[in-house]
């Protein structure tokens, strides 16, 4: 891991000029607590809709985030294209194909947004996102993203560290696990009007995974809110698993003593472990992770590293497992 | 044979063309840069489902001429199927090339461990005779026996539904109309065998 010292990479360069003219449309809350945003682009998308026509369900804008912590973890490789992270996405609630996300996701309502911690913790509670947000510093963390079907894409999420929400909750002792469910909405999420998985997504990790300071709630990326696609307004982010496990659009963070039901998992067991920690060695039933292909390539030649990389920090975890069983 | 008129002509060159344009469109796309943030996976994607959709139209003949009793459809049926063979090896190349770059060991091992690889390569292989039987000195030289033969494509045409099916994560949309057509055009072909045993054991003829 590289720790980069901020200003290496100009942000015009990595991001997409057309965006920061659209942004002039949008109410700026110029030095606002940076989530305290979060919510503003969403009252004006309707005019937005007035000047732009997007296709009914299309693209909702974003708003900037300010005052983060740049490239608190960061990697040398490059970046993919907003375009390219927000055009290529799996998320089953808005459909099947790659590009559903992108086309259906603006049709979710992200505010106000209420984030329900619960389970076997002292404090309890209803979050307004702000809220749960707020107490936080924001931070970037550049993430290389591998995907359970052999793709992957490097991201410049931001967000806060999961571990610090859930001290906040403080879990009881016996909490040795952590569930995260998904928005259930099928009238916004037409995915969800089909039997393609069991909703409300959801996933789990074990305490300590949650814990560990690679483990995020992203809020952003290209240091502006999250597009619905990605999982707005608020997603895990584990960049050592199968990208599945980054479940999106979080509204319950429940701790429990028993390892949770996982979509993915329930859905078919022997494809998708709980764990689905990233690993060349053990393939997939139906094709091999020994090899991915880094979006946009052509070729299938990028070598798919242990762990996706993060072995050094993560590997511990997983001292004594013997990983072929539990995948 | 009879001599046949100029219209046909015409035609078939007309369906060869268009049965062309799915893949120029993808060359297109390709040199434009347009093909997606994944072009490996759009290729990919699009030269199987061409592959396939060749395949039901190769498969669509014989029943369509039943049915609407136009005989002459059956000069189309050989291009069709070369076509469904011609887009099976792009996308077989997509296969050896984009994911296994030449590989081949790594290739076979895949194809052997790997039930919706297998699938698919047995597909692909099973097109190989028929699209070599396909001349017209082969159909004379093989007489009754080209055309069992030539039966083999039912079995490519399962092979390849299924491989679809179970390539994706969850078997819905597409996928699962392919094969819907596919257990149509199959089942079409069951009903008419079995009228036509039928009619054969049974003295009297079928009313209608």
């Amino acid at each position: 891991m590289l720790i980069r010292k901020p200003g290496e990479i100009p942000p015009s360069e990595i991001t997409d000029e057309r965006l920061y003219v659209r942004r002039r449309e949008f109410m700026r809350l110029a030095g606002a607590a940076a989530v305290a945003t979060a919510a503003a682009p969403l009252v004006a998308c309707g005019s937005e809709a007035a000047t732009e026509a997007p296709a009914p369900g299309g693209p909702v804008e974003q708003s900037p985030l300010a005052g983060y912590k740049p490239r608190v973890v960061t990697t040398d490789e490059k970046l993919n294209t907003f375009q390219e992270i927000t055009g290529y996405n799996n998320f089953y609630e808005f459909g099947l194909d790659k590009d559903d996300p992108q086309r259906y996701a603006g049709r979710m309502k992200t505010s106000p947004w209420t984030v329900k911690i619960d389970g076997l913790c002292n404090k309890p509670a209803d979050y307004h996102l702000e809220d749960l947000i707020r107490p936080h510093a924001l931070e970037e963390r550049i993430y290389r993203l591998r995907c359970v079907e052999a793709w992957s894409m490097v991201v410049p999420w931001i967000g806060i560290p999961l571990g610090e929400v859930i001290k906040r909750a403080e879990p009881a002792s016996k909490a040795t696990f952590v569930e995260f469910t998904t928005l259930l909405r099928p009238s916004e999420m037409p995915g969800q009007q089909t039997d393609a998985l069991q909703w409300p997504y959801k996933e789990g990790l074990r305490m300590d995974e949650a814990m560990h300071p690679l483990t995020i709630l992203a809020v952003g990326l290209y240091g502006k809110t999250l597009m619905n696609q990605n999982g707005a307004p608020i997603r895990l982010v584990v960049p050592w698993k199968y990208g599945f496990k980054s479940i999106k659009s979080i509204v319950r963070i429940r701790f429990a003593d028993r390892q949770p039901h996982t979509a993915w998992n329930d859905a078919n067991p022997g494809e998708y472990g709980f764990y689905s920690n990233v690993n060349p060695e053990v393939d997939h039933p139906r094709w091999s992770q020994a090899t991915e292909r880094r979006i946009p390539g052509y070729f299938k030649s990028h070598r798919t590293l242990a762990f996706n990389g993060y072995g050094d920090q993560v590997a511990s975890l997983y001292a004594g497992m013997d990983l072929r069983k539990y995948y | 044979m009879h001599a046949r008129p100029a219209l046909p002509k015409v035609i078939k060159s007309v369906v060869f063309v268009a049965a062309l344009v799915p893949a120029a469109a993808l060359v297109a796309r390709a040199l434009k840069g347009t093909l997606g943030v994944n072009p490996a996976e759009t290729l990919q994607l699009q030269t199987g489902i061409w592959a396939l959709r060749f395949l039901l139209l190769t498969l669509a003949v014989t029943p369509l001429r039943r049915v609407t009793g136009w005989h002459r459809v059956i000069q189309y049926r050989r291009m069709l199927g070369l076509f469904a063979f011609f887009y099976a090896t792009a996308h077989f190349l997509t296969y050896l090339v984009l994911d296994q770059f030449f590989a081949f060991d790594l290739m076979v091992k895949d194809v052997v461990k790997r039930p919706f690889i297998t699938a698919g390569m047995v597909a692909f292989l099973l097109m190989i005779p028929l699209a070599l039987t396909s001349t017209r000195g082969w159909i004379r030289r093989l007489g009754r026996r080209w055309q069992a033969l030539h039966r083999l494509i039912y079995l490519s045409g399962i092979a390849a539904a299924v491989h679809f099916v179970w390539k994706v994560k969850v078997a819905m949309g597409e996928p699962v109309y392919y094969a819907a057509i596919l257990a149509v055009l199959l089942a079409a072909r069951v009903w008419w065998w079995r009228s036509r045993r039928q009619r054969a054991t049974s003295p009297r003829p079928a009313t209608t």
